[in-house]
């Protein structure tokens, strides 16, 4: 008798987390049915708003790249132009480079008040925290658009515009990689009776000093990408020499200078994820 | 004390044990390959700096002025929004329509990804097409994303169809190496388990790697919606979309109207930050 109510109780726990188990899968299953439709159903929207049609999109990509094999293909006259494209070339590469570094030497003081491991106040690391956020998240074409109207067509306008987004970024990003790494040797550097400053210049530089180069080196790669566009706008660097030849439809010309910023893309994340490497 | 302490832990984490000069002193600076790669990094890129701002063409601007002007129009900016050209109904469809843009080219994007992600993920894919597809993949990204959408606007037209195909291109090429990366970090057992009962790849991709890698694949996803959010802005202008960004441009470089400028900005910075939230709460929720 209480063998056979122990099966029957075995039974029934087995029968309860087959049950169990089904229901997951149903779960899994109706999670990706719903998750599929409100993609779907975004995507139809979103292509309503703005006239897309999925179909042209697809059918555009192979008229693009008879396009470019057709067109976008350096002729003699473009070679011509090649010292006056690399020099721009030079010019938009260091002013990426300056705007990173300058932005990371006031970002790191800054991103110091801001960590939760050296602890200045609550309140300032609040402010700074909010600071880095809106310098991060207005988009750098405002900044440009803004500053065109008092420096004109500078590169003195690019320079400014990239910087406050990158300051935004790196504050961020230095935040956070204090924090993951520091927090060890700052605790023992405290208990140890060390002032701020110490603990700064004995603790958090010697440790996170890998993760910050690294978030500049990538900050780098970023801004050059991004000074095409800033470029365009502000009619300064690589970006600028493109837009001329685009317009004059002198696809040549163009062309080089794609190819140029691919090379130097290229080169330069080959360069950091090579000190990456042994850095980190 | 606390000198002896930092030296300590310094040369504990360089080689673990305390080194000495000859005369029996503490070596303070450890000579790792690690921290002269890092310095070596730094001073190249301030001198590169320092060469920057020597080579920089400045026309003869006036700085004090520009600054004293540009910190009165920041101001009048911020202090002042106000909608003069354009009304709010249609600042919120032009949002509307950078915020399709984002997402039209986002799951463009994710669909492309998840696909190439599978055939270069190196725990389940064979090397060779591996390699092949990660290498194209570094080339595409290494196009700025406005050059894309200006090649297609030539190829397409002007439009809605130029931008989103330009801004699919980027953001493909980032989420199939954001993807990859995630479904390379799952644990091997489940795979080996798979294969080892005879399961195929489709078998082992949807059973194994796709279930344990999504929730980061997520998280990739929303992260690439606000950089495509922020790109549709410039581009959707470019391209002759539309959008918010358009009405920037026009506020800015037409109108040279400040509030409205300033009133738009607002906007943007709004939404972005929502969408910044956003991200960050799918991050935190899904691990």
């Amino acid at each position: 008798m209480l063998v056979e109510k122990m099966n029957i109780n075995n039974h029934l726990q087995k029968d309860n987390r087959s049950q169990k188990q089904i229901s997951i899968f149903i779960k899994r299953k109706r999670i990706f049915l719903i998750t599929f439709l409100i993609v779907i159903v975004l995507y139809a929207a979103a292509s309503i708003a703005t006239n897309y049609d999925a179909i042209k999109g697809l059918a555009s990509i192979p008229k693009a790249i008879v396009w470019i094999t057709k067109n976008l293909i350096p002729n003699e006259k473009s070679w011509e132009r090649l010292p006056k494209i690399l020099s721009k070339l030079i010019e938009s590469s260091l002013l990426s480079v300056a705007v990173t570094v300058c932005a990371a030497a006031c970002a790191f003081p800054f991103s110091l008040l801001g960590t939760r491991t050296v602890k200045v106040n609550l309140w300032i690391a609040r402010i700074v925290r909010i600071t880095a956020a809106f310098f991060r998240n207005v988009p750098s074409v405002v900044w440009a658009i803004l500053l065109l109207f008092s420096f004109g067509q500078n590169i003195l306008t690019g320079f400014l515009a990239l910087f406050f987004t990158t300051f935004g970024m790196l504050t961020r990003a230095f935040i956070e990689s204090i924090d993951e790494v520091s927090s060890n040797c700052v605790e023992a550097l405290n208990a140890a009776g060390a002032t701020s400053l110490q603990t700064v210049f004995h603790g958090i530089i010697p440790s996170s000093m890998p993760q910050l180069v690294s978030w500049i080196l990538y900050m780098i790669e970023l801004n050059i990408r991004d000074s095409t566009l800033i470029g365009l706008l502000t009619a300064t660097g690589i970006g600028a020499m493109f837009d001329l030849y685009y317009k004059r439809m002198d696809y040549g010309s163009a062309s080089l200078v794609v190819i140029f910023i691919v090379i130097l893309v290229i080169g330069i994340e080959l360069i950091s994820n090579k000190i990456r490497k042994v850095i980190m | 004390m606390i000198n002896e302490f930092a030296i300590a832990n310094a040369s504990i984490s360089s080689q673990n044990c305390i080194r000495k000069t000859r005369k029996g002193k503490i070596k303070i600076t450890s000579k790792s390959t690690k921290e002269y790669v890092i310095k070596l990094t730094i001073l190249i890129l301030l001198v590169l700096t320092v060469c920057a701002f020597l080579s920089f063409d400045y026309k003869n601007i006036d700085l004090a002025k520009a600054i004293s002007e540009t910190w009165s129009n920041v101001k009048v900016l911020l202090g002042e929004p106000k909608l003069s050209y354009s009304t709010l109904p249609n600042v919120f469809k032009a949002l509307w329509i950078t915020f399709s843009l984002g997402i039209l080219s986002t799951i463009s994007g994710a669909v492309i990804g998840i696909l190439g992600a599978l055939l270069c993920a190196k725990n389940i894919a064979n090397h060779i097409i591996a390699n092949i597809i990660k290498s194209f993949v570094a080339f595409i990204r290494a196009f700025p994303t406005i050059l894309w959408v200006l090649i297609f606007t030539v190829a397409a037209g002007l439009g809605s169809v130029a931008a989103v195909v330009g801004l699919t291109f980027h953001s493909a090429g980032y989420l199939i190496k954001a993807y990859a990366e995630s479904m390379e970090e799952i644990d091997g057992g489940a795979i080996e388990a798979l294969k080892s009962s005879g399961a195929g790849f489709w078998q082992i991709a949807f059973q194994a790697v796709l279930p344990s890698s999504i929730s980061r694949m997520v998280a990739w996803t929303f992260l690439r919606f606000e950089i495509n959010f922020i790109n549709a802005l410039a581009v959707g202008a470019a391209a002759g979309a539309g959008g918010i960004g358009y009405d920037l441009w026009m506020a800015g470089n037409f109108y040279f109207d400040l509030s409205e400028l300033g009133f738009i900005t607002y906007i943007t910075v709004f939404s972005v930050i929502i969408l910044e939230i956003v991200a960050t709460q799918v991050k935190i929720n899904v691990r």
